[in-house]
């Protein structure tokens, strides 16, 4: 345990925790914003799938890592069209129709993947960016400072979502039409278009999720995700629809994965007893919520389709 | 509609078909042929729909009650793990006993499994949603621990070879075969008979009606003397329980008479926990329709092997294809009543009085 | 609710038309081929070219020395759809079924009686279940790893060497148990993470980091999502050993050795034995004695003369048995 708690390994923990995290931020940020629209996206992993597949090839295919990123943006969107459409247009059950895209962009990227790609082939990682001076602080200069541009965005984009949310007449529409559409629709806000504003945001997002994940390990492969999506979808509700909430889950989630896996490096976790240390980060977030029992408040409106009456 | 929506999706497959090489005819007759080309084909795809029409069931439950159940997958295991441990202990018990109790345990096992996410929500606010994602991921790793530790075929350790499996479980637990010579047991009628139970439940009995109340309206309930924090906690343990029972059926009616992971929930579960929530909604949402249709998707990715097999395509494609058929019938189901809407609100009609439908999801 | 039982009731009764339609014109069965010529099917867990498991056995079969007409079924981890598969080719009438996973040894058991002509092979495993048209074959991983675990005990400069391993089950815990023996041998420290998955390739990346901030300069692997661990290694210029197949394209510069998987020693050996009437019955083990099991270096790796010599002299001394 003594080897734990030696600067450098904590350093690197939290390093772990913090690029762990970025993947199930982004998605959970565009959850974010959709749920408190009134929709609830269950087909996040299978959009982050997609994104994933298709910046990898592009990465394949160029060797450009922002232009990966913008095509996993892209069909972010396209698939944020989608889901609007289905949800939005279609008025269809919300859980149900989110499980269709999650199956759909499973089949799909896998299919993709082995027609176009086949072997997995290693594509260049997203390099580590050091902000000047912040980064050669101590302690935390390392994790902090010493990341991917990916990481800079999902982290930065938490203020900007409050900010979308709180400051914006676009955030008042979404939070409007997230508790009670009636009386938003009453006042003259499109509870359709601020719906498909915000899902498609969402999924946007949920494209820069697959392509963090992806462009920071180098390399896909079939289910990249491994469920990535269903978690940062959980995490939305960890973090009472809150941007700064969502983060402190996401942060866990990493932080608590990171430990576990410098543990079993360490051998402070003995191998007999490693498959029940891989539930920690999924027995702690629910600890973690249990014990900060806040009668949270979910927008009303959420997963109801909005006819006008 | 729905016909055409269907229709569509196959559409969009033999797009997807054509561009892979291959005959979409061919694709459509292998897909049929796979599921209903032969009697043992029909009774694979009988057997396939089993656990799909029990996790459907249990979600109709769970949805009538307003809570959403997508840990199908930890509640699966969760039931087999538990019946696997009883046929492990009993192994001498008399089928007549052993069966029975074996089911039991999965139906326990599986309510276990719900109704801790039930009761986290009932009595500590925990959004159902994160608590059977959440579930999911732990009853893997424990299924994992179990299979490679405590339950390992001792063979395997001798042997060295550590598969995750356990040993050949009792015989006299074996799902009995109802038609000789094909893979029908008794876990398909069980499954039939639950979802009948089902709906029993919920529209003949006092238990049903409350938890009903329930999904209406959590304050009317309340205020009419129902606990709600119960009702939530049963409602989730039961839907749970048909996914524990389907784990069960899953090891019994299984060829080969023993749990084995692959490491993942799926590899066990064949997603049944998902694919069970796609039939419950293909079916209205009530138990009895849950049967029909969760045979009709069974025979879809029944099919779909064959196909495989037939067209030398990959799996995925079905998956895929499942993925567009689960979102152009969701779809359409909604696009006659929009339709209507469109003219209605382009031609000024006098509408008639719409319903908001508040669905649970 | 009416809507709905209405579009369930006339979409079962459509697909239902449709299904005696199809029925009606069902396929043919194909005719065994004769001769040396043979029909080989493979049903595998993961894809044919995931630089592991599945891959190693489709090599194998197209590296056999004889005519094979191949179908391959892959991505069929899930049981009943392997053995959906294993019984649609055994009905189509081939020679030899290859069930490559070990959770399809359950439905072999109800498959294979049902047709005593084919010869079903089925691994990894240790015994056919008294199935006398079953041949089983399992890889003493132990072997490889032991090689690999000398060789990198010998390359490592810290002495601390770190393991990324999926579960502690299979052909996985035989091989790094394997490793760790050989590279304790050669004085060096084990680290081994189980992450808890096969597939996690996040997971196993960030294993790998939590293995080089502890020192360790010399990583392996094993399972399909140990490319992550490897994208990390080549990251961080580390030395990789791998298993299973050669993972060289992985990292051309950094791969030092892969113990590779060669199915085909043993095929052959099953082969010959229904050619001359014993269909099955039998189980095989690939090591290095028999050549299944070989260590193939990379050349893109500049390794000294020394390690490679006491590499060479552990495979030597596995393959005395």
């Amino acid at each position: 345990m003594d080897d734990f708690f030696t600067t450098s390994v904590l350093v690197a923990t939290a390093a772990a925790a913090i690029r762990l995290a970025t993947p199930y931020l982004l998605a959970a940020l565009g959850e974010t914003i959709g749920q408190r629209s009134g929709v609830l996206n269950l087909g996040v992993d299978g959009v982050m799938l997609l994104s994933a597949f298709f910046a990898y090839w592009t990465v394949l295919s160029t060797g450009n890592l922002w232009l990966a990123a913008l095509v996993a943006l892209l069909v972010g969107l396209i698939m944020g069209v989608i889901y609007a459409v289905i949800t939005v247009f279609f008025e269809a059950t919300q859980g149900i129709s989110g499980i269709g895209i999650f199956i759909f962009g499973l089949g799909f990227s896998d299919l993709m993947f082995r027609q176009q790609v086949g072997t997995p082939k290693p594509v260049p990682r997203l390099p580590s960016v050091n902000i000047p001076f912040l980064a050669d602080l101590p302690y935390v200069g390392e994790p902090l400072f010493q990341r991917s541009l990916m990481t800079y965005l999902a982290f930065g984009l938490v203020p900007l979502t409050v900010v979308l949310l709180n400051k914006t007449t676009f955030g008042l529409n979404v939070r409007a039409v997230g508790e009670n559409p009636q009386a938003a629709d009453s006042l003259g806000v499109s509870v359709e278009r601020t719906r498909f504003a915000a899902i498609m945001i969402g999924n946007a997002f949920a494209g820069l999720a697959g392509a963090a994940l992806v462009l920071q390990l180098g390399i896909f492969q079939p289910n990249l995700t491994q469920g990535m999506g269903f978690i940062a979808v959980a995490l939305v509700y960890f973090g009472a629809w809150r941007p700064w909430g969502v983060m402190g889950g996401a942060l866990l989630y990493g932080v608590v994965n990171a430990t576990v896996l410098q543990w079993k490096a360490l051998g402070i976790i003995p191998v007999s007893i490693s498959d029940l240390a891989g539930m920690a980060p999924a027995i702690l977030t629910i600890g973690a919520l249990v014990l900060l029992a806040r009668r949270v408040h979910a927008p009303a409106a959420l997963t109801k389709p909005f006819s006008r009456h | 509609m729905p016909l055409l929506a269907a229709a569509v999706a196959f559409a969009f497959g033999a797009i997807m078909l054509v561009a892979l090489g291959a005959n979409p005819f061919e694709g459509l007759q292998a897909l049929f042929d796979g599921a209903f080309g032969s009697g043992d084909r029909l009774a694979a795809t009988a057997v396939r729909a089993t656990p799909l029409i029990l996790v459907g069931a249990g979600i109709t439950i769970a949805f009538r009650t307003s809570v959403i159940n997508i840990g199908g997958e930890s509640q699966i295991i969760a039931g087999a793990l538990l019946s696997t441990v009883t046929a492990l202990s009993f192994p001498g018990l008399t089928p007549y006993l052993l069966v029975p109790m074996v089911l039991m345990a999965g139906f326990i096992g599986g309510g276990i499994a719900g109704a801790i996410p039930g009761a986290l929500k009932a009595y500590a606010s925990v959004n159902e949603i994160l608590s059977t994602i959440m579930l999911n991921l732990i009853m893997v790793q424990f299924m994992n621990y179990l299979l490679r530790g405590p339950l390992i075929d001792p063979y395997e350790l001798e042997a060295g070879t550590r598969i995750p499996q356990t040993q050949r479980l009792s015989d006299n637990a074996s799902l009995p075969t109802l038609v000789d010579g094909t893979r029908l047991h008794l876990g398909v009628p069980i499954a039939v008979a639950a979802a009948v139970a089902a709906y029993f439940l919920l529209w003949r009995t006092p238990v049903g009606f409350r938890l009903r109340a329930v999904g209406h309206s959590p304050k009317a309930a309340r205020a009419a003397g129902i606990n709600v924090q119960r009702n939530i906690t049963l409602a989730l343990g039961l839907s749970g329980a048909f996914a524990g029972l389907a784990g069960a059926i899953l090891v019994f009616g299984s060829q080969g008479q023993r749990m084995v992971t692959d490491g993942s929930a799926a590899g066990f579960t064949a997603s049944a926990g998902f694919n069970g929530i796609v039939a419950a909604l293909f079916g209205g949402l009530h138990p009895l329709w849950t049967v029909p249709s969760a045979f009709l998707f069974g025979a879809l990715l029944t099919g779909a092997t064959q196909l495989q097999r037939v067209l030398q395509v990959p799996s995925s494609l079905a998956v895929a294809l499942n993925g567009i058929i689960v979102i152009f019938v969701i779809s359409s189901s909604r696009v006659r009543v929009r339709l209507k809407k469109l003219l209605e609100n382009s031609s000024l009609i006098n509408k008639p009085d719409q319903e908001e439908t508040t669905e649970a999801t | 609710m009416k809507t709905k039982m209405r579009f369930t009731a006339r979409l079962f009764a459509v697909l239902g038309a449709f299904a005696l339609l199809a029925t009606a014109c069902g396929g043919d069965d194909d005719t065994p081929e004769a001769g040396g010529a043979l029909t080989v099917a493979i049903v595998a867990p993961s894809a044919s070219d995931d630089l592991a498991f599945t891959q190693s056995m489709v090599d194998a079969v197209n590296a056999l020395d004889r005519e094979i007409t191949l179908s391959i079924t892959d991505g069929t981890f899930i049981v009943e759809e392997a053995a959906a598969a294993i019984r649609g080719y055994a009905e189509d009438g081939i020679n030899v079924v290859i069930a490559h996973g070990t959770q399809f040894g359950a439905s072999l058991a109800e498959i294979a009686p049902d047709f005593p002509d084919t010869t079903f092979i089925w691994g990894t495993a240790t015994d056919t279940q008294g199935l006398d048209n079953v041949f089983a074959y399992h890889p003493a991983a132990d072997q490889g790893g032991y090689v690999n675990g000398v060789m990198a005990a010998a390359i490592s400069t810290t002495g601390v060497i770190g393991v990324v391993g999926p579960v502690e089950a299979g052909d996985a815990v035989a091989y790094i148990n394997g490793f760790i023996e050989g590279a304790e041998a050669g004085g060096a420290t084990v680290n081994v993470t189980y992450t808890g998955s096969f597939g996690d390739v996040a997971l196993a990346a960030e294993a790998a980091e939590a293995h080089i901030t502890n020192n360790a300069d010399v990583l392996t692997g094993t399972a399909q999502m140990v490319v992550g661990a490897v994208g990390v290694a080549s990251s961080n210029d580390i030395p990789w050993f791998g298993t299973q197949a050669n993972q060289t394209s992985l990292a051309p510069n950094l791969v030092v050795a892969s113990q590779v998987y060669h199915w085909e020693v043993v095929l052959e050996e099953m082969l010959a034995l229904r050619d001359s009437g014993t269909k099955g019955g039998q189980a095989f083990e690939l090591n290095m004695a028999n050549g299944g099991l070989v260590i193939e270096f990379n050349d893109g790796y500049s390794l000294s003369a020394d390690v490679k010599a006491a590499g060479e002299a552990a495979i030597a001394e596995k393959s005395a048995g």
